[in-house]
């Protein structure tokens, strides 16, 4: 069940506390969920049910304190660093909720960054890709600029690029929609959509647009640390 | 150019005043490494060059036998030693100064054999006269074991060689008896009077040197000590004038003359530099101990400023060594370059100090501030920066390594 190459990302029964002492919540109660290669899922839900939370453990950032996740039929849940390390920068693709740019660099060396570590391609075709894939979130133009130098809805754009740089297979975009005109929005959700059907890529978004969530292949509404 | 140097050159440059911070840091520490150096080093080494320059780096005496017992008449340093051997007669000096000087030239350090006559004589200008030492040499051995030749500052070295009754004397003598090159004078030794010329003026610079040593030709110093033969004691110059202890011990036993190294003989004031050296020294270890500390507190400040970026590259793959690695880098660059304009500005100031004008009479004559200029003060600032760097970095750039990406994204990261 674990090798059933059609599941990109599983996880089973995930528990997390966070914080200290009496401030220590129980953030996600038993989380189970699948994401098959190939399909969009949204994850709904009000603020503060742990839809964060469980894209962190998900995307290898952060360890859950009960039940297991796998990756492309990994186990993966409480490997080694090294091993969830070298997981993160080859099958998974980060977008975090507060788009997290790296400043000091311009928007193509931001999409590169990935790619320079992974090490799979030539300095010329990672600077084609990154040039495709700016191209495809409407930053050509705007490539070369600082990250400093970049509205809020660019930077995360910048991310999303960045997020697809090296082809994973499992992309987790934490409300990749939120700061974007409805323009913009639809183009980004259009990109994460094809790539799933085109690549065969599983993207697991976390959104409040409910046009968006109506668009994906599933919905999973989330309450408390469960989903319901 | 590896990407984790690139992500450290990007992260310095955009934080200029942190580089700036650790930058002046490092080029603080070498620089004053470097001048303190070159300053306290300056007069050691210009002590030393005097000394091994007059009296050679090893002096050899006239060695009781165990058999002999010897009475030193005269005074200290008068070289006038009467020996008795078994009851039978008094030999004074060195015996055979051509065998010893042979044995002598049979160990591998030694660059130069000088034998020298000496004794106290009265040296009388028409103007007045004083008493003075005449030192009766051979001018091509002497000169290698001494620096002679470049402490003549009158008159010629060259009609010393020539002129029979040639004299070199000291600037001080010079100046008493109102002498200058090519004026006579005369030298009188238990009553007999004998005429020599000025044929140049020396000045070492040491006082004590200066105001009564005066070198005269071999065979006049013969003639006028009525020694045809012998020595007073030999000079040596060495090729590692640092081997001297170890030379001069060998020489003691497989010669049976006294063997004095330079070391032994300036024992006091070498002690008076070492202590100087020392008091610096620590004054600059507590400025590179507080220099540290604030290179370290600035690279922790790094760090903390760049927790986000660090979730970042981890969240795409860098692991916990590159993470460290970039800054380690950060370290490095500001290492170099710190490094490279600290030396900069260290030579600049020891130039400047050199010509700080402060004369000193004495020991040595100088008229400026001295310096040493050495290549090995450079390679000991930068190593001493190198090894401050590290034990600065290395902490902060660990716990960057080990922050995890999901505490530092909910903020919890301490
Ligand atoms: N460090 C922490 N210590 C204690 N509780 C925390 C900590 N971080 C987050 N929480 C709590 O965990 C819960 C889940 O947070 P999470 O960020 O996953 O919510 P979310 O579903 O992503 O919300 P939003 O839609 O607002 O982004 C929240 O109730 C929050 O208060
Ligand atoms: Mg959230």
């Amino acid at each position: 069940m674990a090798n059933e190459p059609k599941i990109a990302l599983r996880c089973d029964k995930l528990h997390r506390y966070l914080g200290q002492a009496e401030g220590r919540v129980h953030v996600l109660r038993g989380v189970s969920f699948e994401a098959q290669a190939g399909s969009v899922y949204a994850i709904v839900g009000p603020s503060g049910c742990g839809k964060s939370t469980l894209l962190y453990l998900l995307g290898l950032l952060d360890q859950p304190d009960g039940g297991e996740i796998w990756i492309n039929g990994r186990l993966m849940s409480n490997s080694e660093d090294s091993v969830r390390t070298a997981a993160r920068g080859e099958h998974i693709g980060f977008v975090f909720q507060f788009h997290f740019l790296m400043l000091e660099f311009t928007a193509m060396e931001n999409v590169m960054m990935p790619m320079r570590k992974l090490g799979k391609l030539s300095p010329i075709q990672m600077e084609e890709r990154a040039t495709q894939l700016l191209d495809s979130v409407g930053l050509v133009d705007k490539r070369h600029r600082l990250g400093t130098h970049l509205s809020g809805g660019e930077q995360q754009r910048v991310a999303i690029a960045r997020a697809l740089a090296n082809q994973p297979t499992i992309i987790l975009a934490d409300e990749p929609t939120g700061n974007l005109d409805v323009k913009n929005a639809a183009i980004v959700f259009d990109l994460l959509t094809s790539l799933a059907k085109d690549n065969g890529q599983a993207v697991v978004l976390v959104t409040h647009n409910p046009d968006i969530a109506h668009r994906c292949d599933f919905t999973r509404p989330m309450r408390d640390g469960l989903f319901v | 150019m590896s990407q984790n140097f690139r992500i450290a050159f990007r992260f310095l440059t955009a934080k200029k005043r942190a580089m700036v911070m650790s930058l002046s840091c490092i080029i603080l520490g070498v620089g004053l490494f470097i001048v303190t150096q070159a300053a306290t080093s300056g007069f050691q080494e210009f002590f030393i060059k005097v000394i091994l320059g007059t009296n050679g780096a090893i002096l050899i005496q006239d060695k009781l036998q165990a058999t002999m017992r010897s009475i030193e008449v005269s005074g200290y340093n008068s070289g006038v030693e009467i020996r008795q051997k078994e009851g039978q007669k008094y030999i004074e000096g060195i015996e055979y100064p051509a065998l010893l000087t042979a044995g002598v030239k049979s160990f591998h350090n030694v660059k130069g054999v000088s034998a020298v006559l000496r004794g106290t004589v009265v040296m009388r200008s028409s103007f007045r006269e004083q008493s003075a030492q005449a030192y009766g040499i051979v001018i091509e051995d002497h000169l290698s074991v001494s620096d002679l030749a470049s402490q003549i500052v009158q008159g010629s070295l060259e009609d010393f060689k020539v002129q029979e009754g040639g004299a070199l004397i000291g600037r001080v003598i010079a100046d008493k008896l109102q002498l200058d090159p090519g004026d006579s004078f005369e030298i009188e030794n238990k009553g007999e009077i004998h005429h020599f010329k000025v044929s140049g003026i020396y000045q070492t610079g040491v006082g004590d040197i200066d105001s009564v040593r005066v070198y005269i030709q071999m065979d006049q110093a013969r003639a006028l000590f009525k020694k045809p033969t012998g020595a007073t004691y030999l000079q040596v110059s060495l090729f590692d004038r640092n081997r001297a202890l170890e030379d001069a011990a060998e020489m003691s036993t497989s010669l049976a003359h006294k063997a004095d190294a330079w070391q032994e003989r300036e024992k006091s004031w070498l002690g008076v530099f070492r202590a100087f050296r020392v008091a610096t020294a620590i004054t600059v270890s507590v400025f590179t101990l507080i220099a540290g500390l604030a290179m370290f507190n600035t690279l922790a400040m790094i760090v903390l400023e760049k927790t986000k970026e660090i979730a970042i590259l981890r969240s795409m793959g860098y692991t916990r060594q590159d993470i460290s690695r970039i800054f380690l880098w950060q370290a490095v660059i500001v290492l170099a370059i710190g490094s490279a304009i600290g030396c900069g500005i260290g030579a600049l100031i020891t130039y400047g100090i050199s010509q700080y004008p402060l004369p000193i009479t004495g020991i040595f004559t100088t008229h400026k501030f001295l310096v040493q200029w050495s290549k090995w003060h450079y390679l000991e600032a930068v190593v001493t920066a190198v090894l401050m760097v590290m034990a600065a970095s290395l902490i902060p750039s660990r716990r960057a390594a080990r922050l995890e990406p999901g505490d530092i994204i909910r903020g919890t990261a301490q």
